[in-house]
């Protein structure tokens, strides 16, 4: 019995070592495949000529902060971390007005309700890439669903490939309804 | 004695076969860390293999870690739609769309065909999200 419990314990260590194992040289191989070369990107042809002289993402995007989707690049935090410092502007005299105003949209069903920054995204943008075009500034004034947005327009013109996708609901969904309780009624 | 050992054996293998599912669920689990990452790549092909030359692959990754999104969808004038921005040769070299920057003064010039003209022959136009996403519009 002793004996059995013994080879149990054996095997189960064997077991673990095999799985961190794995896990390690899965991890290993991610940090160079997770991004795959443009070779491999079923977008550029492998026998043009410019392949050796694109930059690879790899070498570009793995020293940024990571993110769990999309392109696995935390690009807010890589802008406010200084990993990168992007132009604002080629030959105007443009600049981003950084405008720390949030908006909650409350009108989201079951879903939590959606706080949305305008700080990060003025970070980015300038006001005009988003008004009066996409969005009325007029809090409200904008009616659009989820549909809406899953089909390409307002908030989906860039959150799918560009910024972080529509897969990570919760970010944009993330104050409870319960958050902002309605008022109790007057005595 | 001899009962008692045939009675232990098949345990021990179900135990040990317990022990291989929990290892095979455990590796299953490790399975989602190999995803790869979308780019939000786009792809010119309205004109470009009817000219003879392969389709442009655009990165977004590549310009944002340099120029803030404003530059191409404000100053330049890029539409914030793939297939909305109708692009000729002429207009880049007339320092129009891509011609803004690739000017060989703020980046490579536009006779550099191969650089951007990089895709493989046959692509349909449009930005691509990959399979998390799919890209807008394609849910």
């Amino acid at each position: 019995m002793k004996q059995s419990i013994a080879k149990q314990f054996l095997g189960v260590c064997v077991g673990l070592c095999i799985a961190q194992t794995t896990f390690a040289i899965d991890t290993d191989s991610n940090a160079n495949s997770f991004w795959l070369p443009l070779a491999q990107d079923e977008l550029h042809d492998p026998a043009g000529p410019a392949l050796n002289q694109l930059q690879s993402p790899s070498e570009a995007l793995s020293v940024l902060p990571r993110d769990g989707a999309g392109d696995q690049v935390n690009w807010v935090k890589a802008l406010n971390n200084g990993n990168i410092k992007p132009r604002i502007n080629i030959r105007s005299n443009t600049q981003t007005e950084v405008l720390d105003l949030d908006v909650l949209l409350r009108n989201t069903g079951e879903m939590g309700m959606v706080n949305f920054p305008h700080k990060q995204h003025t970070e980015w943008l300038i006001c005009s890439n988003c008004h009066e075009g996409i969005f009325k500034s007029k809090a409200g004034a904008t009616k659009f669903s989820m549909y809406d947005i899953l089909n390409g327009e307002y908030c989906g013109r860039c959150h799918g490939a560009v910024a972080f996708p529509l897969t990570e609901c919760n970010r944009c969904h993330n104050v409870p309804h319960t958050a902002i309780a309605a008022p109790a009624k007057a005595n | 004695m001899g009962r008692h050992i045939e009675n232990h054996q098949p345990v021990i293998i179900r135990n040990l076969m317990v022990w291989l599912i929990l290892l095979l669920s455990l590796l299953t689990l490790l399975a989602p860390f190999s995803v790869h990452a979308e780019y939000g790549d786009v792809v010119f092909n309205k004109r470009a293999e009817k000219a003879g030359v392969r389709p442009v692959i655009f990165p977004h990754w590549f310009h944002r870690i340099r120029y803030k999104c404003n530059v191409c969808h404000s100053e330049i004038g890029f539409k914030m739609r793939a297939g909305a921005n109708d692009i000729f040769m002429a207009n880049i070299k007339n320092g129009k769309f891509c011609g803004a920057c690739h000017n060989n003064q703020i980046a490579w010039g536009a006779e550099n065909c191969h650089l951007c003209h990089s895709g493989l022959p046959g692509l349909n136009s449009g930005i691509r999200g990959g399979d998390t996403t799919a890209g807008p519009g394609k849910w």
